[in-house]
């Protein structure tokens, strides 16, 4: 019943967001896309200039760029791998009735709360660290050689802290999906005579896998952004061996000063997003139909 | 639920689940721990136990000076959230009263707008802050943040916002209510805990935002994710001291986080689950 008045209103009201909104997104990736067709280096100006596709070039060539994609790729695809089945086991444990569940639950989800730097040091020095961390102590305690997880497995090392930043918030959503689930379905199925294994394929999985779409969604917006957790124990290093795109593009940019070359990683970045935020999209507007 | 369970199903499945919860918590225990213990003791392989001394914290405070930054995080997430609650509330609200053919696509894109990667902007937004002199500035940083969480902040409450009856105004409607007195009288009051858990699950977020707080300040604005990221070159015996600095910079939010746990998997599934 809306008159033209409460139509035009309605319009005022949402103008302030959507006007931010969009100048937010619009002029820093204009900006992105312009100064990616150029030479652009603040410390050496002389060789400035309109380079066209050059810098998108360097990602064939250049070995950085390409191992920065794939280090991007791995990060997304393992911690996935890892929060997606441990949050699944996790939720259907926690979905058990047990004794003291509100303090089990804020134990498991404090992580998430964990700001990405303090997580990453953490690890870095009490955790991982190969002569004062706790993982040494207990390879100590069994005669073995600690680790040097920075050192030689700065990828797997990096995708552990992630991995543990974001099981509590798959565990989270899955258990409050799996809370859902209709008791007295599962009870029929028991009543069938329906293992705990075919329980599983057959009730639960399905009905968890909306939510395990939305999982998969958000963090893989968000884990195509680590940064924070790479500053902080690896630097990217060593070699290239732990640098994920955007952290190439802030060394490009805000170190080597080489604004071109940082753009054109960006533009790329802003790709890779896309074609996951497609996907998301889709999965969440479903939800607004219903 | 009619099925019977066992003492015994129960006792197997409370002592995994506690074991599991104690593993996942671990990093963060141990950190409280070592703050309470010396920097000789810190290092004397593992021990559970701690001397109990406050040294660390003292030592954080005199070499860093804790506050600062803190004052800094409350004043950044705090303000932000305000900010993009004041632009956000107007939004939401006449999408979820007055919703138009598009309104479903505004939100989309507006969802759209959080997923592109903050590394692709870097150098625009470094640059447009170094221009207009807002480089470690409170002020810019704050627009920054809520910004960063304004679409977050529209879902949310308009998921709130939808669940109220909409027979309720037309009643007030009905009455004579004009529009304001039916957004003052009317709706605020239905709505406060939809904004209550929205400012808390965004303060959150902001106070946690590890990229932009570290790149766009360097000593006036720095909030805490900058204090912590100063300890990541090792400085001769740091371990009690960094302990004590990290337990410094999650207790706040961390108990915060505790007690907005349902309302964290409404807002950050953008409604999709509950």
């Amino acid at each position: 019943m809306a008159t033209q008045q409460t139509r035009s209103l309605a319009r005022f009201m949402m103008a302030p967001s959507v006007v931010l909104l969009f100048i937010w997104m619009i002029v820093p990736l204009v900006f992105t896309i312009y100064f990616s067709l150029l030479q652009y280096n603040p410390l050496n100006p002389i060789r400035d200039g309109f380079v066209w596709f050059a810098n998108y070039k360097l990602f064939y060539s250049n070995p950085a760029f390409f191992a920065a994609i794939l280090n991007t790729l791995t990060i997304v695809v393992s911690v996935l791998v890892i929060t997606v089945v441990g949050g699944i086991l996790l939720a259907m444990l926690l979905d058990q009735p047990i004794w003291g569940q509100g303090i089990v639950r804020i134990l498991v989800i404090s992580p998430f709360f964990v700001m990405p730097p303090v997580a990453a040091l953490v690890w870095k020095n009490m955790i991982m660290h190969p002569q004062y961390g706790v993982f040494a102590d207990i390879a100590r305690f069994f005669g073995a050689d600690p680790i040097d997880w920075f050192g030689q497995h700065p990828l797997t090392a990096v995708i552990l802290i992630v991995a543990w930043q974001w099981l509590p918030f798959a565990t989270l959503i899955l258990l409050t999906s799996l809370q859902s689930l209709d008791g007295e379905q599962k009870e029929a199925a028991e009543m069938d005579g329906a293992g705990f294994l075919s329980r599983f394929i057959y009730l639960t999985l399905p009905h968890m896998s909306r939510a395990i779409t939305v999982v998969i969604l958000i963090q893989t917006i968000f884990l195509l952004s680590v940064y924070a957790e790479i500053l902080v124990t690896t630097n990217g290093g060593p070699g290239y061996a732990s640098t994920n795109l955007p952290f190439l593009v802030y060394q490009k940019a805000l170190l080597e000063f080489k604004i071109g070359q940082a753009s054109a990683g960006g533009v790329i970045a802003v790709i890779l997003a896309n074609i996951v935020a497609f996907f998301a999209m889709r999965a969440v507007g479903k939800n607004l139909d219903k | 639920m009619a099925r019977a369970v066992t003492t015994q199903h129960k006792t197997i499945a409370t002592a995994a689940a506690w074991v599991v919860a104690l593993l996942i918590f671990f990093p963060i225990l141990y950190t409280i721990i070592t703050s309470f213990k010396s920097e000789q003791e810190a290092i004397q392989g593992f021990n559970l136990i701690p001397s109990g001394t406050f040294e660390s914290y003292s030592e954080v405070q005199q070499q860093s000076g804790y506050f600062k930054f803190f004052f800094n995080s409350v004043l950044l997430s705090v303000g932000s959230t305000i900010l993009a609650l004041i632009v956000a509330i107007p939004a939401a609200w006449s999408m979820a009263f007055s919703p138009t053919k598009r309104t479903k696509d505004i939100l989309m894109w507006m969802l759209s707008t959080k997923m592109m990667p903050a590394v692709a902007v870097l150098f625009p937004i470094y640059l447009i802050f170094r221009d207009s002199g807002l480089l470690d500035s409170r002020i810019g940083l704050t627009v920054m943040l809520m910004l960063i969480n304004l679409p977050i902040v529209v879902w949310m409450l308009y998921t709130y916002f939808r669940e109220i009856p909409g027979e309720i105004l037309e009643a007030a409607r009905m009455d004579g209510a004009s529009l304001w007195n039916e957004i003052i009288y009317v709706l605020t009051p239905m709505a406060v805990p939809g904004i209550a858990s929205t400012m808390l699950l965004n303060i959150i977020l902001a106070w946690n935002e590890a990229f932009w707080t570290i790149r766009l300040t360097t000593t006036n604005a720095a909030p805490l994710t900058a204090f912590i990221s100063s300890f990541s070159s090792p400085q001769g015996l740091f371990w009690a001291k960094l302990s004590a600095a990290s337990t410094l910079a999650i207790a706040p939010i961390l108990i915060m986080g505790w007690f907005s746990q349902k309302q964290l998997v409404r807002g950050l599934t953008f409604g999709a689950v509950k």
